[in-house]
């Protein structure tokens, strides 16, 4: 039976539409999970050594100490990147499977993800050399085993999370609040958190805690989604009372207007463009990795135009990269009536240019900074909205990968649009202003820099027609190739 | 006038469409019966210029579709839900095929008046996205749609798939008075023989891209088909 799910699974990956740029995905994500399984192993023996020989502590009770953070931080990127466990379940619901045997399966999917794996890489180090250290053998193997234990909690505990929708922020309040308070020094939650972890070290029943939660929470998700498996109820896609709306004010905006109305509806009213828009509001802060002087190697001159980028582009980059695969569930429709491609990309242009105007707006919050890292990132927005709005457009229309509006989950990384044309026209939309930056910046000083990067941003407006009908004629003669591409699913 | 020109389709050397020559006369309506995989959608595909031929051409009113865009202002199709903004309510979704069109909210209200009895109060003022919708009401979404802008061609894949009977019947009628005039010209295609033949002046037979059969519809057109399919 297993074997059944294994080959649907192995066909369906290999047989998508997506396969060449899917793979590539996958091959550079599988490099990421290895260096970070890399970083971890090595992390597992250097935080010993650090820990005992510069700040004094003990190892094994300081990592307790902080343990509850790095579960939390573990939960966090699970609810955002974990895929939940769903095969193509409606096809299997008829045949004659057990419905557990179907949920057993998804379930065993999980359990081997990476998000499980690469904690090993961490502790198994780690429990090495407190072995070495004359930690005694036992003890460290059920300490082991209890955060085995724990970590598949927080697997199955994001299972159930997943499939409620506010609880993840329920719970991630409270968590920022604990943090808050321990970081300002009022109440310190680690110093309870830390003894219950310790104590899995030192006595041996409790390792039943761990083990007795996991098993309640593997039972209720579980239970949930055998439950779930009706076409009305876990299957099911929500749908809630909407109502109609005019948006008649956008009319000013002439012919463009018809498509501005339809593209502020679909980010309104679909998860994967909402995320989109979520995600470049985090953008805004970005640059405070930069400005703060945080982190040193980013005091260069030139990363405060890298940052400045970011942080008014947010928008245009993670919105602009997938136009026209917004519009690919009805790209036929789209294909067959009577549409001017240029007021079509226009009026996606605009969306990207308001929303530079916004995010340039809302980052005056940077004038704590001072002047000069504002002026940075106005002479950013100028250059993301007359050179990289274009270029981006341009990019898009080389991707062929359907959107599914609806889905969330995909929004970071698994299925990108990655092809080396696309990788290729990423360069101007950072390095060039870096570069210009960096000419202006080391020939006559900052200001010139600015000046650089500035005129060409406005330059860029020039050939805002020329880059409009170039790419019209990549939607003309890639069209056939995209309807078909847009066809297949997933 | 629609004409097509020794147009045929090859996948990896499999001919999925074959016609020398066929022309269809403007302010006619065009029935296109054949077995799954005949190729009726691909030749409406084709006609939309969504699907390159491998060879040959189709001309509609003296426009060759894949190389002017002419015809998008006189042509009008329904082929599948890929015609449908799933995320907009019904109305919402006829103002926007409207405004395309050139028609403003008015052109476009009167004209869903006239639809009122097709809709059955199961369309407009529905609080729903198009895509929370059922088959068949996404159906009658886009075939009226169809309708908008007084196109003078109209394309319908399959439009009575998916219906109830109520809705068929209705749609029969609708498809009747669109044919009486001189200046529209309706495709359809069908599985079902009884509803081609009655909504149809003229019913082409494809079998594995080519055309078969070609009947002026009579009184034994339907006889003629039935025994065709039953061979």
């Amino acid at each position: 039976m297993i074997k059944h799910f294994i080959t649907l699974q192995w066909k369906s990956f290999w047989r998508s539409a997506s396969l060449t740029s899917g793979l590539f995905m996958k091959l550079f994500m599988g490099f990421w999970a290895l260096w970070l399984a890399f970083v971890s192993a090595i992390g597992g023996v250097a935080v010993f050594k650090l820990l005992k020989d510069e700040l004094n502590l003990d190892p094994l009770e300081t990592v307790n100490r902080f343990l509850i953070y790095w579960l939390v931080f573990d939960l966090i990127f699970r609810y955002a990147l974990q895929k939940m466990p769903i095969i193509n379940i409606k096809p299997l619901l008829l045949l004659p499977f057990k419905k557990k045997k179907i949920v057993s399966f998804a379930f065993g999917k999980t359990a081997l993800s990476f998000f499980n794996v690469i904690h090993a890489f961490f502790f198994i180090p780690f429990s090495v050399v407190l072995i070495q250290n004359d930690y005694p053998v036992i003890h460290v193997l059920l300490w082991n085993v209890g955060l085995i234990a724990i970590i598949y909690s927080t697997n199955f505990l994001n299972i159930i999370l997943n499939k409620k929708d506010n609880l993840i922020f329920i719970i991630g309040g409270v968590l920022a609040i604990f943090a808050g308070l321990h970081y300002f020094g009022y109440f310190d939650v680690t110093l309870y958190t830390g003894p219950f972890f310790q104590a899995l070290y030192e006595v041996p029943m409790f390792i039943l805690i761990p083990i007795a939660i996991l098993i309640v929470l593997l039972v209720i998700s579980f239970r949930s989604f055998v439950r779930d498996l009706y076409l009305d109820a876990g299957l099911v896609t929500k749908s809630k009372e909407i109502k109609t709306e005019n948006l008649d004010w956008l009319d000013r905006f002439g012919k463009t207007a018809t498509f501005l109305k339809n593209d502020i509806k679909l980010i309104k009213r679909n998860k994967r463009a909402r995320s989109t828009v979520l995600v470049s509001f985090l953008f805004l802060f970005y640059g405070l990795l930069f400005f703060t002087g945080a982190i040193e190697s980013y005091d260069k001159p030139i990363w405060k135009m890298f940052a400045a980028i970011f942080v008014t582009g947010g928008f245009l980059l993670s919105f602009g990269q997938f136009v026209p695969s917004w519009d690919s569930s009805y790209y036929p429709l789209m294909m067959s009536q009577n549409i001017r491609y240029k007021e079509y990309l226009s009026s996606k242009w605009w969306l990207m240019v308001i929303a530079t105007l916004i995010a340039t707006v809302l980052a005056s919050g940077y004038l704590y900074f001072g002047w000069d890292v504002y002026l940075a990132i106005i002479v950013a927005a100028i250059y993301n909205i007359g050179v990289n709005s274009h270029v981006v457009l341009w990019a898009g229309a080389y991707v062929k990968t359907p959107i599914d509006l609806t889905s969330n989950k995909k929004a970071f990384g698994d299925k990108q649009a990655f092809n080396t044309k696309t990788l290729l026209l990423s360069l101007p939309k950072m390095a060039l202003p870096m570069g210009l930056y960096a000419i202006g910046h080391y020939t006559y000083g900052p200001y010139a820099g600015y000046a650089l990067v500035t005129i060409v941003g406005f330059a860029g407006f020039a050939f805002k027609d020329a880059v409009f009908s170039k790419i019209e004629s990549i939607y003309r003669t890639e069209k056939y190739k995209t309807i078909a591409a847009y066809k297949q699913k997933n | 006038m629609i004409t097509i020109h020794s147009l045929t389709k090859t996948y990896t050397g499999n001919t999925v469409l074959n016609i020398e020559n066929l022309e269809i006369q403007k302010g006619n309506s065009f029935g296109l019966v054949g077995n799954n995989g005949a190729g009726k959608t691909t030749l409406f595909s084709t006609l939309l210029d969504l699907i390159q031929p491998t060879t040959g051409y189709i001309e509609s009113m003296g426009i060759k579709v894949n190389e002017s865009e002419d015809w998008k202002a006189i042509t009008s199709a329904f082929i599948d839900e890929t015609f449908l903004i799933g995320y907009l309510t019904a109305e919402e979704y006829f103002y926007f095929i409207g405004e395309l069109r050139g028609q403003n909210k008015a052109d476009v209200d009167t004209l869903l008046a006239e639809f009122e009895d097709f809709f059955h109060g199961e369309i407009l003022g529905q609080k729903k996205y198009l895509r929370d919708l059922s088959k068949g009401n996404q159906k009658k979404v886009g075939i009226i749609a169809a309708l908008i802008g007084n196109p003078e061609v109209i394309i319908l894949d399959e439009p009575f798939a998916n219906l109830d009977p109520t809705t068929q019947i209705r749609l029969k009628k609708i498809i009747k008075e669109l044919s009486v005039n001189p200046e529209v010209t309706v495709l359809v295609s069908s599985h079902d023989l009884m509803h081609v033949t009655e909504v149809c002046e003229r019913i082409v037979v494809l079998d594995k891209g080519e055309v078969v059969k070609d009947l002026a519809t009579s009184e034994a057109t339907l006889k003629e088909l039935e025994e065709h399919f039953n061979k």
